[in-house]
């Protein structure tokens, strides 16, 4: 501490603030960039239950039978804009192959920032306002983006953690949308087996 | 820490970041990035402004543009005055810094916290 006049004008020094960039530790949070995985090794995506911008409720379930990328995002996030226009291309490219995009944003200040966002960036998908429990469904989420891929039974295929690359994210589409239901395999019977004769 | 009714006070605050990651700084050079923001309750000491280092001007993969950016170890100066009616004895300034760090290809929500400067006015 030193003391510049006679009156009182003083420099002081606090204790240092250590910022902590992780949530629970601090621990730098790393890029997963993850190949989809066998079927085996899949979890099934949690439900969830959340609001879109019409305050529609939304649920993962709704989805049953699509391949979803389920994208955690905020609007504060620059890695997340860069790869909301390759979400927009994929959603207009395989919607007719059962694919669908949801984009969970994480903004604090909810649709008031979401909104016009959405509209200046033209996103064709749904948005939905997420919340901390949902995220804590999915792990946590402390970095963004974290996007999942589910595949069409509702199990989480892959899973990146950070700006990921275009064509990691369209083989893992591709390879799913390709794919039937393990559900529904087997349970397509040839229609001459039901013939009307 | 010591300070004079009616009189003045600087105080360094020092901030030391997480390798590999950087905050916004105080003037983001993105409309939509989060500002780095330090801010004092009103009481014995009035903060009268807040200096901010000079930020560097950093190119990540994931902006086309260079970002204002603080990164390492650096430090906030507060400028405070002391209420010349301000009551002997000790008391407590209360702050709150709010940031939100990035790392090359990732970003973790915004995060306000609080900052205790345990004051003497004499």
């Amino acid at each position: 501490m030193r003391v510049f006049d006679s009156r009182s004008f003083v420099v002081a020094g606090m204790a240092a603030i250590l910022l902590l960039v992780g949530c629970s530790s601090s621990k730098a949070v790393k890029a997963v960039g993850a190949a989809v995985k066998s079927d085996k090794e899949r979890k099934a995506a949690p439900e969830f239950e959340l609001k879109d911008a019409d305050g529609k409720t939304v649920r993962l379930s709704d989805y049953k039978g699509k391949v979803v990328l389920l994208d955690f995002w905020a609007t504060w996030c620059g890695p997340c804009k860069i790869e909301i226009p390759w979400f927009i291309g994929f959603e207009r490219k395989y919607k007719d192959q059962g694919f669908a995009v949801i984009g969970v944003s994480m903004d604090e200040e909810g649709w008031t920032v979401v909104k016009p966002f959405v509209t200046d960036l033209a996103i064709n998908y749904r948005i939905l306002q997420g919340s901390d429990s949902t995220a804590e469904l999915y792990g946590g989420v402390e970095a963004l983006p974290t996007t999942f891929l589910i595949d069409r039974d509702g199990k989480i295929a892959a899973t990146h953690v950070g700006l990921a690359g275009k064509d990691d994210f369209e083989d893992g589409i591709k390879k799913l949308v390709e794919r039937p239901s393990a559900g529904l395999a087997g349970r397509f019977v040839p229609a001459v087996l039901f013939g009307a004769n | 820490m010591e300070a004079k009714a009616g009189g003045a006070l600087e105080v360094k605050t020092p901030v030391l970041l997480q390798s590999g990651y950087h905050v916004n700084s105080n003037t983001p050079s993105e409309a939509y990035l989060i500002p780095l923001r330090l801010t004092w309750e009103a009481g014995p000491l009035q903060a009268v402004e807040v200096v901010f280092p000079k930020p560097h001007m950093e190119k990540y993969e994931f902006s086309p543009n260079p970002l204002s950016v603080f990164t390492g170890d650096f430090e906030l100066v507060t400028k405070f005055k002391v209420a010349a009616d301000a009551p002997n004895g000790p008391g407590m300034a209360l702050g709150k810094l709010r940031y939100q760090a990035c790392n090359h290809n990732s970003c973790l929500p915004p995060k306000t916290i609080e900052v205790k400067l345990p004051v003497v006015v004499q």
